[in-house]
């Protein structure tokens, strides 16, 4: 690292730079905005779920640009906005109203108005993006409105969007920057770094060998939110240029680890269907704006959404450790319960999913979860069937999460795939099998019975949506 | 015209800048102490000891609260005194808080807490309805209501079936957790700020546990951010145990929950049991309904007989059965203590009349819809009277029904259409397709307004006029998103003739108006509107003799309150400004200050017959829900809602709208997603926003219209408005009768059991059930083996 160890750093907070000096950088930026007298944001969770808590940064958008995005503050900590500008509720009328403030007045968008300062934040950081939608706004909840006083207010401010070339938030984009600095902090006996090239990452992480690695923060947030994890040295990858590239080419696309979904899913929109429509369906639009790839790999859940598709598209994991780099398949990754192949000192550096020659190419995912907008899965599923021009079968990935102790394909139903022909019969053939595939458990989202025929009720569907559908042309998108 | 505007809430330009203060935002006093629990880690144990010396030696514990520090009464029982506070030798559920740590921060408490060391005995817990029926485990007498002779009707019925129905609970997740912060005056008096929609009951409650008078206790409550009956009782524990540690210490204390805290800790929605005879005709007319209802009554009694009560006054939804019988319990539960929700247990009663209707037409293979109609109250006397003996008078059902069925709606496909229509389109699009199949249903819901216990059904009001002609306003009810404090305002400035910016309106607190009911059962307008009202005529009479002295009038009759201005209607051009009015009355020596009164008149009941006219009025809605369900995996998607819905003459139409949407979207929560998870030794599984789902946008469909009744101010009512908190809660039964449909579209099945809630799973189970029957389609059918009986 270049920078020296500091004993204090600076956030932007509404306009106004504040120093913070010998404070936790764990301390979570919800935490930390209430105890300072700023209690326009409420806590409903702790938990990322409730969006009660949001606030927009100034971050980089998928155009390179300095966006406001929205993001859950309990599930920040404190480290990760060192240097960088936060926009409270309280910051964002000044001598009247915000338009999407003056349209929730209006609509009746606020009743106990507990939800209302978070609704108020991932409104006027869509308002910038000029996507007021429903999407904006999924990952708030409130529970006295039923959102539809809210979705007008949302539709008023579209309706009426002013000319905002003299609005202060929107200049300031103009000329602000989202280019993250370095940060190497040292108080309350903990460390953060944020250092911005990966050499630095290995180094430290040789220094540190128990130091936590953060990339988005969306899974480590609950740890910290909760107290059940007490870190005390901590690592961003936030800012590492190697990992935040993104390449897009004939053969092959290359996600940087630390490239946060949202960009992912606005710049590869359209390549791989099952990835588009996972990317979908995956936790809410403010925690994809922070959520990268590289934690969803490395948290390993069994639960993980993106390993599935990932899985099903043969992705390969680069690596990188100071003693060396390696590459490995994704499907060599995943070891046991949260269990991986990663070794100490050793980064995700990028998933690399390379594309298929096929031209008669079949893919899509699923996932299904109690709630069909940010749940957890109960079973998530992605396949891949590449037929030749009889209808036969080439190559058939069935990768599923929720119904092992780490995501998995059902190599041995793949295997029966082959050759086959791609129609109803074959599907009933290797249905009873796809049903005994795996021996899931019961827990409190769904019981295993339900997860075994779901194992076989959805590549089923899949076969329905996609058995007689035009054959899609394979995208060639560089 | 203040009243019947579209006014935004009263606060809303301070909720959406962050600036309005809810009881955990206020400027926290020097000293402040936060509690944190110590949390029973077995269903039912005996405490066999407890050591707390290890908690004292984590920095920043200033003290640890157990039973012995507890200078009252050491229990929070409502109704009865069954509800320990702190536990002494037995803890009842799985996360009960058996001690509370007191530290410098929270972090020191929770660090502290995690130092106490309680050791137990485990015992055997009751952990389902049906254990606790098999173990004869209940709270409190058996309840009976009946009308005529079921047991005979029943034998003499052309069909009989019986079933038997199961809902699950419901957390009421307000977004705000419960918190309560009290703050002692060193002179033995506490002034105690609470998230509570009942500080009247939560200063009885500090009162008892603290040992001294109610009137050394001041709760205030600033504003809820969400109640739904949740912080009716639940809020008195947790400011209890912020009192004791005041009291202990001396110092300022706060109890704020974390949500999972909040989740284990605090009672919710009764679950459900009901079992039933049912006996009708070839036509689904229903001549006999036998029924056993058992609620989930957790480990104490909590509130649980009126909403046992209020289920069995609901069990006939809109219908006239003449021959009833409904029998409730409460079975006693190592759970956690189950309570005031919304509908107060008139969801669970309707969730269980409407699945029999539509068991009994789809039996009778008759269209749902049409068996419903004909089961209809209507008429006078006997036919529009219900089992507890209230009749309904001004049944508004037959004319909203029809309006809700003639809607001609623009659905999601882009079709205008009524519902006859879309019931057609629906078949259409089910012959067509395999694999999805949607289904339409219209539900209706009657709702009796009134506390079923007469003596709550009073409220007070005070008002205080400056000099300067500015006012504040105080009423016994609560804010908690309803809009209550907004509707009140309206009533005041259109009593009094003046613009609404005169008015500051007060948080609730006990020392402004005294032995206040809590703000429930829809009841918070109704009645503190009459007594804001009534305060306000009170002050109007007396400015009415300064005023008319001021004009040189010789009575006070037909003078009019205006727009800021007192004039006489027959001479309007000789009018004195509300302002000067009220300076001369300073002048005059005039009381510019005046209490309000409120009893609702002609209600009353019967507990040992059954009977009476526990309700004020009936409250009506008609609902139309559409659906599509996935057959290979249970999910479905609500297409579309259209309501028509009876808010009188509303207060305030952009409220009344925003109480019919977030009530129903609450209920479909309810029906179709929110689901509690108890494993095997009755710890909660679903403890936050990450397992237990509760409805967000994306469940809330493009195609949602709400419409009033029109022409329909209820008499004797607060200008002629009617009572919103609740009622629509109970229009999302049509999303689950809706998504019966569809199931039912998978085969031609006589009957679709469901649990509830509806999840993808139970969805796909019962399609699997319909799709089975159906290929064995040459079994006999529920209709063969009916009981003919004559
Ligand atoms: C409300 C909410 C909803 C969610 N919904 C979903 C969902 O629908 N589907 C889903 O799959 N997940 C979901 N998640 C979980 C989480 O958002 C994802 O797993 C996300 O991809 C994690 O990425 P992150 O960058 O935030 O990881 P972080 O929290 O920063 O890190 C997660 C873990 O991965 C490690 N790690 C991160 N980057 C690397 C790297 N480059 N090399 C090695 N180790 C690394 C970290 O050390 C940590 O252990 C949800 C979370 C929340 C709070
Ligand atoms: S507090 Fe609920 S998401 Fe942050
Ligand atoms: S207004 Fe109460 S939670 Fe949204």
């Amino acid at each position: 690292m270049t920078s020296a160890l500091q004993n204090h750093f600076t956030i932007v907070i509404n306009g106004a730079t504040v120093r913070l000096k010998d404070v936790s950088p764990t301390m979570t930026l919800l935490h930390y905005l209430r105890q300072s007298g700023r209690i326009g944001t409420k806590e409903g969770c702790g938990d990322g779920d409730c969006g009660a808590c949001t606030v927009a940064i100034v971050a980089q958008g998928s155009d390179g640009k300095p966006h406001y995005q929205a993001m859950n503050s309990c599930l920040i900590p404190l480290g990760a906005v060192a240097g960088r500008e936060i926009v409270t509720v309280e910051g964002v009328s000044r001598d009247r109203l915000h338009p999407v403030q003056t349209a929730m007045v209006t609509t009746g968008g606020s009743q106990c108005g507990y939800c209302t300062p978070g609704f108020v934040m991932s409104l006027f950081a869509a308002y910038y993006d000029r996507a007021l939608n429903d999407a904006c706004v999924e990952g708030n909840l409130c529970r006295c409105t039923g959102y539809l006083a809210i979705r007008r207010a949302a539709q008023e401010v579209v309706e009426n969007q002013p000319d905002d070339s003299d609005d202060r938030f929107h200049q300031h984009l103009q000329t602000t920057s989202a280019d993250l600095s370095e940060i190497s902090y040292n108080g309350n006996d903990q460390w953060f770094y944020r250092p911005t090239r990966l050499q630095d990452v290995l180094t430290l992480m040789e220094q540190y060998p128990d130091a936590t690695l953060i990339a988005g923060g969306t899974d480590l947030g609950l740890e910290i939110s909760y107290h059940r994890q007490h870190c005390e040295v901590m690592i961003s990858l936030e800012a590492v240029t190697e990992l935040k590239t993104l390449e897009n080419t004939l053969e092959f696309v290359e996600i940087g680890a630390a490239v946060p979904l949202i960009h992912v899913e606005e710049t590869l929109r359209g390549v791989f269907p099952s990835l588009d429509e996972m990317l979908h369906w995956f936790a809410a639009r403010q925690i994809r704006t922070r959520a990268t790839i590289g934690g969803n790999i490395g948290t390993a859940s069994p639960i993980g959404d993106l390993p599935p598709v990932l899985l099903s598209l043969d992705a390969e994991l680069k690596l990188a450790h100071s003693m060396g780099d390696r590459t490995i398949p994704l499907s060599d990754f995943f070891k046991g319960y949260r269990q991986t192949d990663l070794q100490p000192g050793e980064v995700i550096v990028s998933v690399k999913i390379p594309k298929s020659a096929s031209t008669r190419r079949l893919s899509q995912a699923y996932k299904i979860g109690k709630r069909g907008t940010d749940d957890i899965s109960i079973v998530a599923a992605a396949f891949v069937i590449d037929l030749d021009e009889d209808d036969r079968i080439l190559h058939a990935r069935l990768a599923y999460g929720g119904v092992a102790a780490i995501p998995i394909r059902a190599i041995a139903v793949e295997q029966m795939l082959i050759g086959k022909f791609w129609n109803h019969e074959t599907i009933q053939h290797v249905k009873p099998a796809l049903k005994q595939a795996f021996t899931p458990l019961t827990d409190l989202r769904g019981s295993a019975d339900y997860r075994s025929l779901l194992v076989a009720n959805l590549f089923e569907k899949f076969f329905v949506e996609f058995g007689e559908a035009p054959i899609q042309a394979l995208e060639v998108t560089a | 015209m203040s009243v019947g505007k579209r006014k935004s809430h009263e606060s809303a330009e301070a909720h959406v800048s962050g600036t309005a203060i809810y009881t955990d935002d206020q400027r926290l006093p020097s000293g402040m102490l936060s509690l944190f629990p110590v949390l029973a880690p077995h269903a039912k144990a005996r405490i066999t000891k407890i050591d707390v010396s290890a908690a004292y030696e984590v920095e920043g514990v200033v003290t640890v609260l157990t039973a012995d520090d507890v200078p009252g009464e050491n229990n929070t029982g409502v109704i009865v005194h069954d509800e320990i506070l702190l536990a002494t030798d037995e803890v009842s559920y799985w996360g009960q808080a058996v001690i509370w740590v007191a530290g410098e921060t929270e972090e020191a408490a929770r660090l502290g807490a995690e130092k106490v060391i309680v050791t137990y005995e485990t015992l055997d817990p009751i952990l389902s309805i049906k254990d606790a029926i098999v173990a004869q485990s209940f709270h409190h007498s058996p309840q009976v209501v009946r009308r005529g002779d079921p047991q005979t009707a029943l034998q003499s019925a052309d069909f009989c079936l019986d079933g038997e129905v199961e809902m699950n609970g419901q957390d009421h997740f307000y977004l705000e957790t419960q918190t309560s912060w009290v703050i002692p005056d060193g002179e033995g008096h506490y002034q105690v700020y609470s998230s509570t929609q009942h500080p009247t009951e939560t200063q009885i409650i500090v009162a008892r546990v603290l040992g001294i008078a109610s009137n050394q206790v001041v709760v205030t409550c600033l504003r809820m951010g969400g109640g739904f009956g949740g912080k009716e009782s639940q809020a008195n524990p947790f400011a209890s145990v912020a009192a004791i540690a005041a009291h202990k210490t001396g110092r300022p204390a706060r109890v704020k929950l974390r949500r999972h805290h909040d989740m284990i800790l605090t009672g919710k929605r009764h679950g459900y049991l009901g079992q039933y005879h049912v006996g009708f005709t070839a036509d689904g007319l229903i001549t006999a309904l036998d029924v056993d209802l058992y609620a989930d009554g957790g480990w104490s009694l909590d509130l649980s007989p009126p909403v046992l009560l209020r289920a069995m006054l609901h069990v006939d939804n809109t219908y006239y059965i003449p021959h009833l019988e409904v029998r409730g319990r409460i079975a006693k539960l190592n759970r956690v203590s189950n309570t005031a929700f919304r509908g107060f247990g008139g969801p669970q009663g309707m969730v269980v009349i409407e699945d029999i209707l539509d068991r009994v037409a789809r039996t009778l293979n008759l269209p749902p819809d049409v068996v419903r109609e004909r089961n209809f109250y209507h008429g006078t006397g006997e036919t529009n009277t219900t089992h507890y003996g209230q009749e309904l008078y001004d049944n508004r059902l037959a004319r909203i029904w029809h309006e809700a069925k003639a809607l001609r709606s623009s659905s999601p496909s882009g079709v205008v259409a009524n519902f006859a229509e879309r019931q057609v389109a629906i078949a259409q699009f089910n012959q067509a397709n395999l694999h999805k199949k949607r289904g339409i249903a219209i539900t209706p819901v009657k709702f009796g307004i009134s506390f079923n216990k007469t003596q709550y059904n009073q409220a007070g009001a005070l008002i205080l006029v400056y000099a300067d002609g500015s006012i504040q306003l105080n009423h016994g009810g609560t804010e908690m998103g309803q809009g209550l404090h907004t509707k009140m305002l309206q009533v005041a400035a259109q009593t009094l003739g003046v613009s609404l910016d005169r008015f500051r309106i007060m948080p609730t607190s006990t020392d402004k108006v005294p032995n206040t009911s809590a703000t429930a059962a829809s009841s918070g307008s109704d009645l503190n509107g009459q007594a804001v009202k009534n305060a306000c005529e009170t002050i109007q009479s007396r400015l009415a003799t300064v005023a008319v002295r001021m004009m040189t009038l010789d009575t006070p009759e037909d003078l009019v309150f205006a727009n800021d201005w007192i004039y006489c209607r027959s001479y309007p051009q000789n009018r004195v400004l509300f302002a000067d009015v009220v300076k001369q009355a300073y002048s005059d020596r005039i009381s510019l200050s005046a209490t309000g009164y409120y009893r609702t008149p002609n209600i009353y009941w019967d507990e040992t017959t059954g009977k009476g006219r526990p309700f004020y009025y009936f409250a009506y809605g008609v609902a139309v829900s559409e659906v599509e369900v996935d057959g290979f995996t249970g999910t479905f998607k609500l297409r579309q809602v259209d309501i028509v819905h009876d808010a009188g003459a509303s207060l305030n139409p952009l409220i009344d709208q925003g109480q019919i949407e977030g009530g129903f979207v609450q209920g479909m929560g309810w029906l179709t997603m929110e689901e509690l998870v108890w494993d095997t030794q009755g710890r909660l599984r679903t403890d936050a926003p990450s397992t237990y789902k509760i409805p967000t946008i994306g469940e809330v469909p493009e195609h949602f219209q709400v419409h009033l009744l029109e022409r329909a101010a209820q008499d004797g009512v607060i200008y002629g408005s009617k009572a919103i908190g609740e009622p629509p809660f109970m229009l999302a039964i049509s999303v689950r009768e809706a998504i019966r449909a569809a199931i039912a579209a998978f085969g031609q099945p006589s009957h679709v059991p469901l649990t509830s809630p509806a999840t993808p799973e139970v969805i796909l189970w019962a399609i699997e059930q319909v799709r089975a029957e159906s290929f064995s389609l040459n079994t006999p059918t529920d209709l063969d083996v009916l009981v003919p009986s004559k």
